[in-house]
């Protein structure tokens, strides 16, 4: 009988066939979504309303990372959310199966393999990196070693103009107080091989085409790295006539979307020098203040967007003198809550409300510009839903890339991409392995240490 | 090719008043495949980390080769850290798996096929190299992501605990491939493990640590022949050495009615010490009339071999559940039976150990 660890028991996972190793699971339990590489057998399953990952891995993995990953989510920090682990499987013959581990699906997600497409917009690819940057700085910050940061174990969804990244692989992260450099610097070094690797591979795909190089790619990630990193923890020093560049600093970082909780300022006696520098970050800036004000969980652009919306509608409501959190109470029933009304609930798999805010403010900005009026927000609404919400792909549970569009390449097996493309050549055997063969021959292993050998090894050398 | 030596090595964390390594002095010698072992908490991640600059070194300094690395940053350092995440790409060819990273570092192209082919037949991939991975079992992936570090060519390999996330047998054959690889390639190597049985199949040295401290390092015969101490004595062998006090008497120790007899120099070692400790390995016992008297509660029968699980004779129904078990392996042909008997011990085989410094004296 397999033993569930949760911290939310569940009782509909109980009639799953966890007697049965993943990969033979029948499909009418799985969904195809897209997802990253893995070397594990992961699939999607439906339980109820949600869609859980769920991926086979050896017991002190899946523990590992089931605690990593409710560290990571209990401190904030953008990951996917761990639901459980089913430890004690056997098969029907009564061998032990490896454990599964259990994180819920990220709703409105776009693994990479969607968003790299033929065609895709350079502005695109960059706020896709600075996306990836952002996360693995906040992890950094907060002393997580993720030791294999790859694209297939990021995933993206949509920010205002830009995207925002999610650890979804923790299996081999590490939780300091805080990181070394050394530490941070092979991180990223793992990062250089491993991205070099997935745009190579997305390149022989044929996703990811010219002027895209693979090696610039890289660099750019690397480089935005660092000068984000200086920023946020780097060391300044300056005059004490210019201590306006301690706010600069702070503004500069607010804008960046974090919070500056602590920073070391020095000043030396007889010195005119002052040193600051920032010793506790927290990312997020922008969504707290949004949350602290309506409740709305968003993203962190999204949050900058709808606070430059209601510090519009404060403005032209004359509310300037009013606390700030009547009106952002107003502005949620008035504003925010009326649009939302304006979407069918059919149509709402489409858009996260926080995004369809976001583009609706654009869609009624050119409207009003085409017009030359100033268009109200619900007729702005209405005319979103029939003009562009309607022809947009349901992102809710992303299935972009799995239809395969005309003369595009069909995945071996649609719930795991690992095993890539159908291609000509699938169907001629492998040469034969002696060293599998070897393995195969071996003898069952053995809890004892076999002397006898070791000494006539010994003695031979 | 390289040595690694590391001279007075210690790392303490923040915040923490024991050191995780302490005071590590560890000579590796040029293409010496090192193992680092010992329980959790022991200081072997740590001290290969240190190596790899992933932690900082409080006190000592780290040599690769003549060179100071202790400060380098891990880049610097030309090791090649082999990891447990293999993800191969699937659109990419098996040669283009082994050798991308080479490309990234701007080794010519004549030259990165050179070495993936290299690597592959060392690998015996070298029938695969035009496929796609997809079809290639796990034992075959393991494999390509060794060479993906062997087409580096790195000075020093670091594997911390590389097998932990395999299944047992894939560990067993992929152990044999890994040792076979390191003789082949003659790289310095150096290898963190908690299993024992891993570190003495492996190694041509292992290092055996406990609380940050080195505790001995030598041929993996030489550690199980001479431990230098209690605690080396019960951590090296499977089943464990048996590590039984005695009473100190003139011609050796007392164990319950028998004297096992011990060399007079040898107790001269302890003096003062009205008892010792000895340690005996399974192998090393037999049935006989002159013996350690046991009752024996498990008779666990292997074929050519059994092993007999039992306590010191007379002890107390209640007793036997928490003494030390003891354990002998015995030539099926010997016989044993359930209840009592006695264990006879080669005086050769007979490990003797202080109780006050816990250190060999035999």
């Amino acid at each position: 009988m397999p033993r569930f660890i949760s911290t939310t028991p569940d009782s509909r996972l109980l009639p799953f066939p966890w007697s049965t190793p993943l990969a033979d699971w029948p499909i009418n339990l799985l969904v195809a979504l897209p997802r990253g590489l893995s070397r594990h057998v992961v699939r999607f399953i439906q339980v109820g309303d949600s869609v859980y990952a769920a991926k086979e891995v050896v017991e002190h993995l899946a523990n590992h990372e089931y605690r990593l990953l409710t560290d990571l989510h209990r401190l904030g920090t953008p990951s996917v959310e761990p639901i459980g682990i089913i430890t004690e499987r056997m098969d029907h013959d009564c061998n032990p199966l490896d454990p599964i581990l259990l994180t819920r699906h990220l709703e409105f997600a776009l693994p990479y393999r969607s968003l790299f497409s033929p065609g895709v917009r350079q502005e695109t690819v960059s706020r896709l990196i600075d996306a990836m940057v952002v996360l693995i700085a906040r992890l950094h910050l907060i002393g997580f070693k993720w030791g294999d940061i790859s694209l297939s174990n990021i995933l993206f969804r949509r920010d205002a103009g830009a995207f925002a990244a999610y650890l979804v692989d923790a299996e081999t992260g590490e939780m300091h107080d805080r990181l070394t450099d050394g530490q941070r610097l092979q991180d990223m070094e793992i990062a250089r091989t491993n991205l070099f690797g997935d745009f190579l591979d997305l390149q022989a795909a044929g996703r990811l085409q010219a002027p895209f190089d693979p090696l610039a790619l890289v660099s750019m990630v690397m480089t935005r790295y660092a000068e984000l990193w200086q920023e946020l923890t780097g060391a300044e020093e300056f005059s004490v006539s210019e201590m306006d560049r301690i706010e600069g600093r702070v503004r500069r970082l607010n804008a960046l979307g974090f919070d500056v909780a602590e920073m070391d300022i020095q000043t030396d006696d007889g010195s005119s020098k002052i040193r600051i520098q920032p010793k506790v970050v927290d990312a997020g800036h922008h969504q707290r203040r949004l949350m602290r004000l309506t409740g709305l969980d968003t993203e962190e652009n999204q949050a900058r967007r709808l606070l430059n919306d209601l510090d519009t509608y404060r403005f032209r409501s004359g509310q300037t003198k009013a606390d700030e959190a009547v009106v952002a109470h107003r502005w949620l029933t008035e504003q925010f809550e009326p649009v939302m009304q304006q979407v069918p609930a059919a149509l709402r798999a489409k858009r996260e409300p926080a995004q369809l805010f976001h583009e609706l403010l654009d869609y009624r900005w050119y409207k009003s510009q085409r017009e030359h009026r100033d268009v109200p927000l619900v007729e702005a609404a209405k005319g979103y839903v029939r003009d562009v919400l309607q022809g947009l792909p349901d992102e809710a549970m992303n299935k972009d890339a799995l239809i395969p569009a005309d003369g595009s390449p069909q995945l071996v097996n649609p719930f795991d991409p690992s095993q890539g493309y159908v291609e000509e050549g699938d169907d001629e055997p492998l040469p034969p392995d002696p060293w599998e063969s070897a393995a195969d021959a071996a003898p069952e292993p053995s809890p004892f240490l076999d002397i006898a050998a070791l000494r006539a090894k010994a003695a031979s050398s | 090719m390289a040595t690694v030596s590391y001279k007075d090595a210690t790392r303490i964390y923040p915040g923490s008043d024991h050191p995780a390594v302490d005071r590590l002095n560890l000579d590796i010698q040029d293409g010496e495949f090192m193992v680092l072992v010992g329980p959790s908490g022991c200081g072997k991640s740590t001290s290969l980390r240190m190596l790899a600059g992933l932690e900082e070194v409080n006190e000592g300094r780290i040599f690769i080769g003549d060179r100071d690395v202790t400060d380098l940053p891990p880049k610097d350092r030309d090791i090649a850290m082999v990891f447990q995440n293999y993800a191969l790409y699937p659109h990419m060819t098996v040669a283009d798996n082994m050798g991308f990273a080479l490309k990234m570092q701007n080794v010519p192209k004549a030259e990165r096929q050179e070495r993936v082919l290299k690597a592959a037949k060392l690998l015996g991939l070298e029938e695969y190299l035009t496929r796609k991975p997809k079809a290639l079992s796990g034992g075959q992936r393991q494999r390509v992501a060794m060479g993906r570090a062997i087409v580096r060519q790195p000075h020093v390999f670091l594997m911390d605990e590389p097998l932990s996330n395999l299944d047992a047998k894939l560990r067993v054959s992929t152990r044999t491939q890994i040792a076979a690889l390191q003789a082949n390639l003659g790289v310095t190597t150096v290898y963190v493990t908690h299993d024992q049985v891993e570190a003495m199949t492996m190694g041509h040295r292992v290092a055996v640590m406990k609380d940050g401290l080195l505790q001995q390092v030598d041929a993996p015969m030489t550690l199980y022949d001479k431990p230098v101490n209690l605690f080396v004595a019960g951590f090296i062998g499977s089943p464990a050495m048996n590590l039984i006090k005695g009473q100190v008497v003139d011609g050796g120790v007392q164990i319950g009615d028998y004297v096992v007899p011990v060399a007079r120099e040898i107790l001269a070692k302890a003096p003062g010490e009205a008892t010792l400790t000895l340690g005996i390995r399974p192998e090393n016992f037999h049935v006989a009339d002159a013996g350690i008297a046991v009752d024996v509660s498990v008779i666990e029968d292997l074929g050519a071999d059994i092993y007999l699980y039992a306590t010191l004779a007379g002890m107390a129904e209640a007793d036997k559940l928490t003494a030390p078990q003891i354990v002998a392996r015995l030539n099926a042909r010997q016989g044993a039976s359930q209840g009592r008997l006695r264990l006879g011990v080669d005086a050769a085989a007979v490990h003797v150990f202080s109780n006050e410094s816990e250190l060999r004296i035999s």
